[in-house]
């Protein structure tokens, strides 16, 4: 007893001060992608070519990146040799409608607060359920690590339940495989209305690597509407917790 | 035409030519993969090829009419090529066979080839006569023949107890916590398990079948996410296959950056096992320590390279990223800070008798079955076994630095709960040992094509235990085939066999003692 407390003490404080104070992120963090297209080189589509999963494309000669389809690998960041593409330490990434996550010259556009009903059910107390459907357990695990006492959504009023009757809504991680797609709709159907859809990582949102695949689905909003897109392979758990936080409108006072 | 009927033999990290794997009759190449086994040699891999190999031609002409169609040829024959690998000798054996429609399996004298053989099976729709429990292992489309109707995951026979007070418990695919598909059938007695049936394939994403006609630039990203949590140990088989099959030689500062990727990752990965067990007993202090020391070894993957999971560290040719020397200096303050709190943290289990009282003969395994299954990594050297590639087989870094093999002997969740604080300690000396002495020079070279019509088996001991990628070229040195073998293909049953005559109640505790992947069993 003596030596846990012990070990207790000397463990000390861990969760991290966000959202008030600015979240610490490696040096090499890979955030929001930066497009320059006047530093393009004339006729260079090396980006285009080295992307594996078709997220970055030039349409009608100006550059556009689908965050959604994004795994933040720095495949292009290496091909572009003008520095035209890159990777920003930025972590927020989420966003509410699926269209948003193409990145152009227009300023990106992050994920806005629920509307005030919904805000008023859900803005202090939100009960997750997760459903992996094909996900590799790198975003499982990401979801997972916010209930450490690191970043602890207990202290937001979130939390992840055992059942779908208990939750306010779903996250969604994987592509969807076919072999998931009944449970995925039954645990849906499972939740009581209104509910949220959260779909988190590449593979959630558009398939990820595995787009196009027979097996799968290109992501969860082919079977489920989703409220919030969460990019990323997998999103750093600031990145989603921010996400999180932004649709419950308590960022109030983050840098 | 190879004419000998012994196996084509090669150290790790070689490539052979495909022509020099020998061809032999079904009932050799079954007597000779059990003779094998029975050495004491495992099997690592045993997979089909659907190849019109004819006996007058050579396998390289074989390979040919599947190109020019561009896809396979709908064969009436297949091939069977049976790895095994030989802790003894040092050296991985590949033999081939070819059938039809049948043939007598391998299960009832050779149990470790009972998954092989069931994914065969659905794989290939052949039959392998003679296996006890013939049922699918995916639940995914059949890659020869007409295309069957797809059976729905889970909805098969499953083996049942029968009696007045007999009741089944079904869980899953969808879990109480944030963990991957899968289903479990319970045969129980009040809370007495008399039987575990585990029922996977959920997270089939057509890996296997996707990877043919690569490499690509999709191929890399395949194997990150093959098992997430094992990116760098599933990236580096991938990278060390087609490095032999492109005679590529990776600088030594690559090698050791990799190795000291593997051993963050097996850190990161027991030190949160650790504590999901103690969690798994109500022990909060150790369960809340570990959770944020699990994320700690993460961080210093994503300082080395912006992914905590190390994605885009591994590349053919070497890493994607170099270590400066104030980046080696931050990383070795953050290990040492990492090792005391972690000693501190684990140190509460083995003083707690409550905990222990519940490590101790919970989910045993006997080293017997162990063996006979063919069981890998933390699980088998918790039964005593002295399994290890890095020991057995080194390649990369593993050459130059041995890294002693760490055991237990009972076969509990105790031992595989030590068998991990153990590798822990070995882990976290290894790393530190590397980072002060880092060769210099280069961290990446240019890659060269891959050889045509040649085969490359690679081992790699992740975090989980031994993963096994087979690669196969065709004619012009893209992936004819691609075998891979995730330690938890070897080990879901043995966590079947863990929980009989268990309490029902201890299963998350025998589970989360094995910790195995979904994704990686169903690719």
């Amino acid at each position: 007893m003596l030596k846990a407390l012990a070990a207790r003490i000397h463990q000390g404080h861990r969760t991290v001060g966000f959202p008030k104070d600015r979240p610490s992120l490696p040096d090499r963090f890979r955030g929001l992608p930066v497009l320059q297209e006047d530093k393009c080189a004339a006729g260079c589509a090396a980006c285009e070519q080295s992307c594996p999963t078709n997220a970055i494309t030039r349409h009608e000669g100006s550059l556009r990146l689908d965050m959604g389809r994004c795994l933040f690998c720095t495949e292009c960041t290496q091909a572009c040799s003008t520095g035209a593409v890159s990777l920003s330490p930025d972590y927020r990434l989420s966003a509410s409608r699926r269209d948003d996550l193409v990145l152009t010259r227009e300023p990106f556009a992050l994920a806005r607060a629920l509307q005030e009903k919904s805000l008023r059910l859900f803005g202090h107390s939100l009960k997750l359920r997760q459903v992996s459907a094909g996900g590799c357990n790198a975003c499982e695990a990401d979801l997972n690590v916010l209930t450490t006492v690191v970043y602890d959504i207990g202290r937001f009023g979130i939390q992840f339940v055992a059942s779908p009757r208990h939750a306010d809504g779903i996250v969604v991680t994987g592509p969807v495989t076919t072999n998931m797609r009944l449970a995925l709709e039954k645990t849906y159907a499972a939740v009581p209305a209104p509910k949220l859809v959260i779909a988190v990582g590449a593979c959630a949102i558009s398939g990820g690597p595995y787009a196009g695949h027979p097996e799968a689905h290109d992501g969860a909003d082919s079977i489920v509407p989703v409220d919030l897109y969460i990019p990323g392979c997998p999103p750093h758990p600031i990145t989603i917790l921010d996400g999180l936080l932004r649709i419950l409108n308590r960022l109030d006072g983050a840098p | 035409m190879p004419s000998t009927a012994q196996p084509l033999s090669m150290c790790p990290g070689e490539t052979a030519a495909f022509a020099d794997v020998p061809l032999v009759g079904t009932e050799q190449f079954r007597r000779s993969v059990i003779a094998a086994v029975r050495r004491g040699a495992r099997l690592v891999a045993l997979f089909g090829q659907p190849l019109t190999r004819d006996a007058t031609l050579s396998p390289l002409d074989a390979l040919r009419p599947s190109r020019v169609k561009g896809q396979p040829v709908a064969s009436d024959r297949l091939h069977l090529y049976a790895t095994t690998a030989d802790p003894a000798a040092g050296t991985i054996s590949v033999l081939a066979t070819s059938v039809a429609d049948t043939y007598q399996a391998l299960t009832p004298d050779c149990p470790a080839a009972h998954w092989f053989e069931r994914e065969l099976a659905e794989t290939w729709g052949i039959r392998p006569e003679g296996h006890p429990w013939l049922k699918p292992i995916r639940f995914c489309a059949p890659r020869r023949g007409a295309a069957g109707s797809q059976i729905q995951p889970g909805v098969t026979p499953y083996f049942q107890v029968r009696g007045s007070e007999i009741h089944e418990v079904a869980v899953g695919p969808v879990h109480a916590g944030i963990i991957e598909p899968g289903h479990f059938r319970f045969q129980c007695h009040g809370e007495h398990v008399f039987h575990l049936e585990i029922s996977l394939g959920y997270q089939h994403r057509g890996v296997e079948r996707a990877l043919v006609g690569g490499p690509d630039k999709r191929t890399i990203h395949y194997m990150e996410t093959l098992a997430g949590d094992t990116s760098v140990g599933q990236a580096i088989a991938y990278c060390e296959g087609l490095e032999s099959l492109a005679g590529c030689r990776v600088p030594p500062r690559a090698l050791a950056i990799r190795g000291i990727a593997l051993e963050l990752e097996r850190l990161a990965n027991h030190t949160g096992d650790l504590g999901a067990l103690a969690n798994d007993v109500g022990y909060l202090p150790t369960a809340s320590f570990c959770g944020r020391l699990r994320g700690d070894f993460l961080n210093m993957t994503a300082s080395i390279c912006g992914s905590r999971f190390g994605r885009g560290l591994v590349r053919p040719g070497g890493v994607g990223f170099d270590l400066d020397p104030p980046r080696v200096l931050e990383l070795l303050r953050r290990l040492e800070a990492a090792r005391r709190d972690v000693e501190i943290a684990v140190d509460l289990l083995w003083k707690t008798p409550s905990v222990l009282g519940r490590f101790e003969h919970t989910g045993t395994i006997s080293t017997e079955d162990c063996r006979e299954l063919g069981l890998v990594g933390v699980v088998a050297r918790a039964c005593g076994l002295e399994r290890d590639v890095r020991h057995e087989f080194p390649t990369g870094f593993f050459r130059f630095v041995q890294i002693p093999v760490s055991t237990a002997h009972a076969g509990d969740v105790f031992a595989r709960a030590y068998v991990r604080w153990l590798e822990i300690q070995r882990s976290l000396a290894f790393v530190h040992e590397q980072l002060r002495a880092l060769p210099q020079g280069p961290v990446r070279v240019e890659m060269n094509a891959l050889a045509p019509n040649a085969i490359a088996v690679s081992l790699t001991e992740g975090w989980r235990g031994e993963i096994c990628h087979v690669a196969v070229t065709d004619d012009a040195g893209r992936f004819a085939g691609y075998k891979i073998v995730d330690p938890s293909f070897h080990n879901w049953f043995g966590l079947a066999m863990a929980l009989r005559d268990q309490q029902i109640s201890d299963f998350p505790l025998c589970n989360k003692s094995f910790n195995l992947s979904y994704c990686g069993h169903d690719l």
